[in-house]
């Protein structure tokens, strides 16, 4: 019963074999051209970013030492280090995060999990992502006026809000793409066994988009480690050591901003010094949050 | 033409499915009436009544979007999770109707569990995701809940395979494991009803032929409705047998009399394999 095939011939017109193999060629020339585009590109990219490495290694090494890390800023000349910047900057980053994260988390949460096509929802996504456009600067300005002048001056709390409110918008989009990425299977599987919503959200949604949500929050850290325009409204600076929340807070950026446009030779030093600094740590955090998160799954 | 087989042989056949040949259909444990049930304006199922007998399978079958699933997702209300969907009628469990607005959700849930085509292990042990259902419903001791772990996954046939492995992720489990968990995970809860739908369409033979012995070991304790594609998997597992189309509930009979006479001739027709 089974159909017999005949070989050789093929059915419908006759194939125009010349043609056939310009075309092949044609393609091949295409998908050569289209190939050292690529690789061009991606060795321009490659080129632009190993060159600032390299630059900020090679200035920034130079100037490394112990007094660095245990000295505070000084005037030119005798021999200061960065240590009030970088306490500052771990302090206000830390706060920072702490404080925009969970709101930043929340505000996701509801977006993904509650608010789902509510014109409340649409509303807060647009301007969360308008947020997250927003030039840092206008940032610092809204916390000046919002704390700075109410409170009588610059403080390292201000720095902090500044921080959180770029947060925010970051965690906030992340945290929302993560979980409506979780296949609807996953949610109405909980569902199934009799699982009230929150118990759905926090104990099957957060563990299975952990690792976005992770990112989300890291990438804001790497954003607001190094940024300088928000701080100059809010946490100023402050060339002595001070860790008072309510007192002008020194940061990296800052001190960097100041001290690269300066022109004293051991100035400019540290700030090659600072970058390199925020660089480094950045990339440690991140490496450590990748192995510590591939470690527990 | 197919009637003058022999039923009464212990085993029929139509349409080269064999059919078990229990006959006897057990007191009903859900039923349901003119149920109607609405994705928006659209019309899904048109006026359902049906019995399901109480510690049997009933196998639903018909063509795709004919509405079985949506019957499934009736009975444990999962359509509640999307508005826009609604359910009119009344389906009758224990005294009371499943589908009124002021029903407990969570405790239905748990006396009505599913399983869903695509298995679903939750990101977490396999310990953990067994544990998770029971939590929701009981305060259990660390025994105890070891007991009830070690107890549901030997009713969901994965004992054996993953008793030395219950601290490791559930993601590492092959489909058909992670099937049989997400079972052992439904019983687990201890419910009246099991809503499979679809389970083993993404599993191959052999996990497949695992699952039905399962099935079949299953319904001594627990009445299952089995939603399947496959007309031998609704011969080999179901006592009644539903057939589904555009939304209507077209006949319900005996497995042996669904896959030997067919009443009705659209039930007849797909089954032969002449639509659908």
């Amino acid at each position: 019963m089974s159909a017999t095939i005949t070989a050789g011939t093929v059915p419908g017109p006759a194939k125009d074999l010349q043609a056939a193999r310009a075309l092949g060629r044609r393609r091949h020339r295409v998908n050569v051209v289209i190939k050292v585009l690529c690789v061009l590109a991606t060795i321009i990219g490659l080129l632009l970013l190993a060159s600032i490495l390299f630059t900020l290694v090679w200035r920034g090494a130079t100037g490394l030492s112990l007094v660095v890390f245990t000295q505070t800023t000084k005037p030119p000349g005798s021999n200061g280090g960065l240590l009030n910047a970088i306490v500052g900057t771990l302090i206000q980053t830390g706060l920072g995060t702490l404080i925009g994260a969970p709101i930043g988390l929340m505000v996701g949460t509801y977006l993904a999990e509650y608010g789902r096509g509510s014109p409340l929802a649409n509303a807060v996504r647009f301007v969360s992502d308008v947020l997250l456009s927003a030039p840092s600067i206008l940032i610092g300005l809204f916390v000046y006026e919002l704390v700075v002048e109410p409170f009588g001056g610059f403080s390292g709390i201000a720095g902090c809000l500044a921080l959180a409110v770029l947060v925010i918008p970051i965690v906030v989009r992340t945290t929302e793409d993560m979980l409506q990425l979780i296949s609807p299977s996953l949610r109405e599987a909980a569902v199934a066994l009799g699982a009230p919503k929150w118990t759905v959200i926090v104990l099957i949604c957060y563990r299975a988009a952990k690792d976005g949500i992770v990112t989300g929050i890291l990438l804001a850290i790497a954003r607001i480690a190094g940024e300088t325009a928000p701080l100059l409204f809010t946490s100023l600076g402050n060339l002595n050591w001070s860790i008072s929340l309510t007192q002008p807070m020194a940061s990296l950026p800052v001190t960097i901003y100041q001290y690269a446009g300066s022109a004293f030779d051991d100035w400019v030093q540290l700030a090659w010094v600072g970058a390199l600094l925020i660089t480094v740590g950045v990339l440690a955090l991140n490496i450590v949050a990748r192995f510590a998160l591939r470690a527990r799954s | 033409m197919s009637t003058t087989m022999s039923a009464q042989q212990g085993s029929a056949s139509f349409g080269g499915v064999q059919a078990r040949s229990e006959e006897a259909i057990n007191e009903p444990r859900i039923a349901i009436r003119n149920l109607d049930f609405y994705y928006g304006s659209n019309r899904a199922l048109k006026g359902v009544n049906l019995d399901l007998p109480d510690k049997q399978v009933t196998g639903m079958i018909g063509p795709s979007g004919c509405g079985k699933s949506t019957l499934l997702r009736v009975l444990n209300r999962m359509y509640d999770l999307y508005p826009g969907q609604r359910a009119t009628g009344e389906v009758m469990m224990d005294g009371e109707n499943i589908i009124a607005p002021d029903a407990d959700l969570n405790a239905l849930r748990a006396r009505v569990g599913m399983v869903f085509q695509k298995p679903t292990p939750f990101p977490m042990t396999i310990y953990d995701n067994i544990a998770f259902g029971v939590k929701l419903h009981e305060r259990l001791s660390k025994s105890a809940m070891d007991e009830r772990v070690e107890w549901s996954l030997t009713r969901g046939a994965l004992w054996e395979e993953v008793k030395d492995r219950l601290n490791t992720s559930a993601m590492g489990l092959s489909g058909g494991q992670q099937q049989r968990l997400c079972i052992a995970r439904t019983i687990a809860v201890r419910p009246e009803v099991i809503l499979l739908d679809e389970p083993t369409s993404a599993l191959d033979p052999i996990s497949t032929l695992k699952i039905e012995e399962l099935i079949d070991e299953l319904k001594h304790d627990f009445t299952i409705a089995i939603v399947t594609h496959n007309m031998q998997q609704a011969a080999r597992c179901a006592d009644q047998v539903a057939f589904f189309y555009l939304g209507e509930m077209v006949e319900v009979s005996p497995a042996v009399q669904m896959f030997t006479a067919p009443r009705e001739r659209r039930t007849q027709e797909y089954i032969t394999g002449r639509f659908g």
